[in-house]
């Protein structure tokens, strides 16, 4: 089982990175950007079974490291 | 007066800061990441400024798993006074012994320069022998210095004076290098025994090395015993 877990600056908090690449794109003339947002994704392989459990492991995983929940969301995926 | 600065993979500025805290007459003593307990009779705990563990994930984020780290919580907590610098405020973030946290410069570049700073508040052991409106010259060299927090936390900072230091131009003007809400450079806990900042003071003690501003900001922990 595989659990994809993508993380992304909350709305409201300004993200240095997804402008840079917006003003990028704009100087490229892809001109029908309206906004860029840069997040990260991160894939585990986990050894589990159960499909909630495995969800549930990740969750926490996030709130202990893999997200910064003061600034950062996360959203989860299994995937079999 | 014992001082013990932390040391983790990628630390690099642990040298700096203890030479500059001998300097002013402490005694350092380095402490490994894998140590689980902090010196005896330790009056400071420093975590200085570097990349720890590559800044892998975000800047500090694993560090904060290092054994010595639940020493370092547990100090803090109880009242004992910790200075994190660069590095070691991102820790403290990631920590959350201090509200908020770090984004990528408003521009995307690592920032290494000196900087201005404005002093906004000296009731703290910190900036005690500083007055308020004090300019000071410091280095700053930092990727992750964006400082962000919500304004519901941001107003409890300036209700309880925990905002220390702001960036600022030559004449104490306001100026912003890395986006950091409200130009915040440096900041403490409610209780004022947690400090972290941005800037680095330790690089600021001799004037051969361009200032010698930041001697005053450690003197002051110094005196604090």
């Amino acid at each position: 089982m595989k659990a994809v877990v993508n993380i992304q600056l909350k709305e409201g908090v300004l993200d240095p990175q997804g402008k840079a690449v917006h003003h990028a794109l704009s100087s490229l003339h892809f001109d029908e950007v309206k906004d860029v947002r840069v997040g990260k994704q991160i894939i585990l392989q986990l050894d589990d079974e159960d499909e909630q459990k495995a969800s549930n492991r990740v969750k926490e995983m996030c709130e202990e490291l893999l997200a910064n929940t003061v600034i950062e969301n996360y959203e989860i995926e299994i995937v079999k | 007066m014992k001082i013990a600065v932390a040391v983790f993979p990628g630390t690099n500025c642990e040298i700096d800061t203890k030479y500059a805290f001998e300097k002013l007459g402490a005694e350092v003593e380095l402490v490994f990441h894998k140590e689980e307990k902090l010196p005896n009779g330790t009056d400071l705990v420093v975590l200085p400024g570097g990349f720890s563990y590559g800044d892998y994930l975000r800047s500090a984020a694993i560090a904060k798993f290092s054994p010595i780290m639940n020493s370092v919580i547990d100090y803090a907590k109880s009242g004992g006074k910790v200075l994190g610098i660069c590095n070691g405020f991102q820790m403290l973030l990631e920590t959350r012994l201090l509200p908020g946290a770090m984004k990528r410069n408003a521009n995307v570049h690592f920032i290494s320069k000196f900087h201005h700073l404005r002093v906004i508040n000296n009731e703290n052991d910190f900036l005690k022998k500083l007055s308020i409106g004090d300019v000071l010259n410091i280095p700053i060299a930092h990727g992750e210095g964006n400082y962000f927090l919500d304004k519901i936390a941001l107003q409890e900072l300036y209700d309880n004076n925990q905002i220390l230091l702001k960036y600022c131009d030559e004449n104490g003007i306001d100026k912003n290098p890395n986006g950091s809400v409200d130009s915040i450079a440096c900041i403490c806990n409610k209780e004022k025994n947690i400090f972290g900042l941005m800037p680095h003071p330790e690089r600021a003690v001799d004037t051969l090395l361009g200032s010698e501003d930041g001697i005053k900001m450690l003197q002051g922990l110094l005196d604090s015993k």
